[in-house]
């Protein structure tokens, strides 16, 4: 599972990144959705993920991380995806005025001679 | 304002405040009654005062050396949020509401109303400022430059008819490169988690000191992240090209808000540097770069066409001082780049609002070449010869005594030829420029009809009489705020006090317990 988690968070970054240096408003933006995907499944990892295990301390089971699973990291993912959420829709909304204000999609307002 | 409330929440107060002013703002301003409407730049102004009397209250708390904490939730301390106040925290509080009510006195002679919700948005911008100057945590320093950035996407767009254009494509660059940034700084964090098991900043700093020896590495990569991202809202050499383009759109009393949020950037690197990695981490390449970003703001400014441009250079230029100071990392120059900071934040405000004027004066163009001037050179001229002075860091001003404070402790480090030598020839160089504006502004006004001088309210010569003051002021008080900055600065190189103080923070007692009630009654499962 670890090797599918990589490969995903390596492929969305590589990804991402690629469309957000593409001087075009619209691949800017879809690169950074793929790459807030990334950062999520990136802090998401980092609280060691393990398959079968609940992030909820049940009476009588030892609070350690043997047999459950971080809860922070999955607090800090909900954070992360509502900012970047709400930002990837502002930037969209001025990104749109741009387009309106200037006829053009590149992200200098005007097409590349 | 008692003093209870102070000594049981004071570090809180800050953000609360402008959130619950910014909340009820949103509501005045879009409310049917025009007499309610009428009310939201007063509500906002006395916001705004109310913001700079706690501020300075809290530094005064401050001041005596003590680090207040403050556990969010009343959840104790590595688990939960926590927010400190120590001296570094209180100066930039103090100086954030200075600035805004700079900033809102000139807004409300006639930018406040050139579009939605400017109050709401201002409010909601100084609350994350002064979040990122008062956490504890690093999560949560990620969420207040969120709060803060947010605002600031809006505020950036604030203003109507002239420069619309010039905004939305500053806005387009400016809102991709700082989401990028923002992704960054996830990473960052999420590679300290992963490695250290905490993002409180003072356990951070307790557990790096026993991190296994295999995973310094990562934890370095994750610290040097971090510093990037930092270095992006700082304006560092390869990282501050969004700058002039965004802070030249900007409407002036934004502008003046922008001025300490480059500042946000110098604290943030700062408070990592010295509480959690050390500055030894930065200090291969953070000087030399300071010094390279001193240098291309130098050339930026010479070469700047517009004078809004050339403010903007400005900023980068007291930016790379500031980074200087902080990457060379020693007490001294840590005390001397605090010194600084207050008067570069001033001075930079004041240049907002000064290059506003001087374009409503000369019909609104801000182009360096000659152009008719209403009004006369007289009482523009006055303050651009005294900001000039304050900004270059020409005697007998605090910017003055700022780069010899720097200079001083500077001689100490191997780098000092070169720190000697980059800040002379900066200061040089920015003096040469703003002489060139100058002259060309007040000396060569084209003889063509005057034009009408912009709407003359009382706003507006008050707030840069305001600002004016705080520059003199601070060149005045020189004394008694160089010991302030040096005590800071000592601060932050004791960092025991300020672990001891987050980590020692208990929860207060619960005045009623309601699981315990429940429990006691049988509710409970």
């Amino acid at each position: 599972m670890l090797f599918l988690l990589t490969l995903g968070i390596g492929t969305l970054t590589g990804c991402g990144v690629w469309l957000l240096l593409r001087a075009r408003s619209f691949d800017a933006i879809l690169g950074l959705t793929l790459l807030s995907y990334a950062v999520n499944l990136f802090l998401f990892a980092s609280g060691r993920p393990r398959v079968d295990a609940e992030p909820i301390l049940e009476p009588g089971s030892v609070a350690t991380l043997a047999g459950t699973t971080d809860p922070l990291p999955q607090a800090l993912v909900l954070t992360a995806i509502v900012i970047a959420f709400a930002m990837t829709a502002l930037l969209l909304a001025i990104a749109l005025r741009a387009r309106a204000g200037t006829g053009s999609d590149h992200v200098d307002s005007k097409e590349p001679r | 304002m008692t003093g209870g409330l102070l000594a049981t929440h004071g570090p809180v107060l800050p953000v609360v405040l402008p959130l619950l002013a910014g909340a009820v703002l949103v509501l005045l301003e879009s409310a049917r009654s025009p007499v309610l409407r009428r009310g939201v730049p007063w509500v906002s102004l006395a916001a705004t005062l109310a913001l700079l009397v706690l501020a300075v209250q809290l530094a005064v708390r401050a001041a005596g050396g003590e680090v207040q904490p403050y556990l969010l939730g009343n959840w104790p301390a590595p688990f939960g949020i926590s927010l400190a106040l120590d001296r570094l925290g209180a100066l930039m509080v103090v100086l954030t509401a200075l600035v805004a009510c700079g900033a809102l006195v000139y807004a409300l002679g006639g930018d406040a109303v050139r579009g939605l919700h400017f109050h709401a948005l201002f409010q909601f911008q100084l609350m994350g400022l002064n979040g990122a100057f008062l956490t504890a945590d690093l999560f949560n320093l990620f969420v207040f430059f969120e709060v803060l950035l947010a605002a600031s996407y809006g505020l950036l767009l604030h203003g109507r008819g002239a420069g619309q254009r010039e905004r939305l494509q500053a806005s387009v660059h400016y809102v991709i490169f700082n989401l990028a940034g923002s992704a960054l700084f996830l990473i960052a964090l999420g590679l300290v988690y992963g490695v250290a098991g905490t993002l409180n900043m003072a356990d951070l700093a307790v557990r790096l000191a026993t991190l296994p020896a295999g995973d310094t590495r990562l934890m370095q990569a994750a610290a040097l992240l971090l510093l990037t991202v930092f270095a992006v809202k700082a304006a560092l050499l390869p990282l501050y090209f969004w700058l002039p383009d965004t802070y030249a759109a900007a409407s002036a009393p934004v502008g003046v808000l922008f001025a300490i949020m480059t500042k946000v950037g110098v604290y943030a690197v700062l408070r990592v540097t010295t509480l959690i990695f050390g500055t030894e981490v930065a200090a291969p390449f953070l000087s030399v770069l300071a010094l390279a970003t001193l240098a291309l703001a130098a050339v930026g400014a010479l070469a700047a066409t517009h004078l809004r441009g050339l403010v903007a250079y400005l900023v980068v230029s007291s930016a790379g001082t500031l980074l200087l100071a902080a990457g060379l990392g020693t007490e001294g120059t840590l005390a001397a780049g605090l010194f600084y900071l207050v008067n570069s934040t001033l001075v930079a405000a004041l240049w907002f609002l000064l290059a506003d004027r001087i374009a409503a004066a000369r019909g609104g163009s801000d182009l360096l070449q000659s152009r008719p001037l209403a009004g006369g050179w007289a009482p523009l001229g006055a303050v651009f010869f005294v900001a000039a002075v304050a900004v270059a860091g020409v005697p007998p001003l605090a910017g003055f005594m700022g780069k010899a404070l720097l200079l001083q402790a500077a001689g100490l480090t191997p780098l000092a030829p070169w720190v000697v030598a980059g800040v002379l020839a900066s200061s040089l160089a920015v003096m040469v420029a703003l002489a060139r504006a100058g002259s060309i502004i007040f000396w060569e006004p084209s003889r063509s009809p005057t034009a009408a001088a912009g709407g003359g309210t009382l706003a507006h010569p008050l707030a840069i009489v305001g600002l004016l003051g705080g520059v003199l002021c601070a060149a005045l008080a020189a004394g008694p705020l160089a010991d302030y900055t040096g005590a800071a600065a000592r601060q932050l190189q004791q960092r025991e006090g300020y672990l001891a103080a987050v980590l020692g923070a208990r929860p207060a007692p619960a005045a009623w317990d309601l699981r315990k009630e429940m429990r006691e009654r049988g509710d409970a499962k």
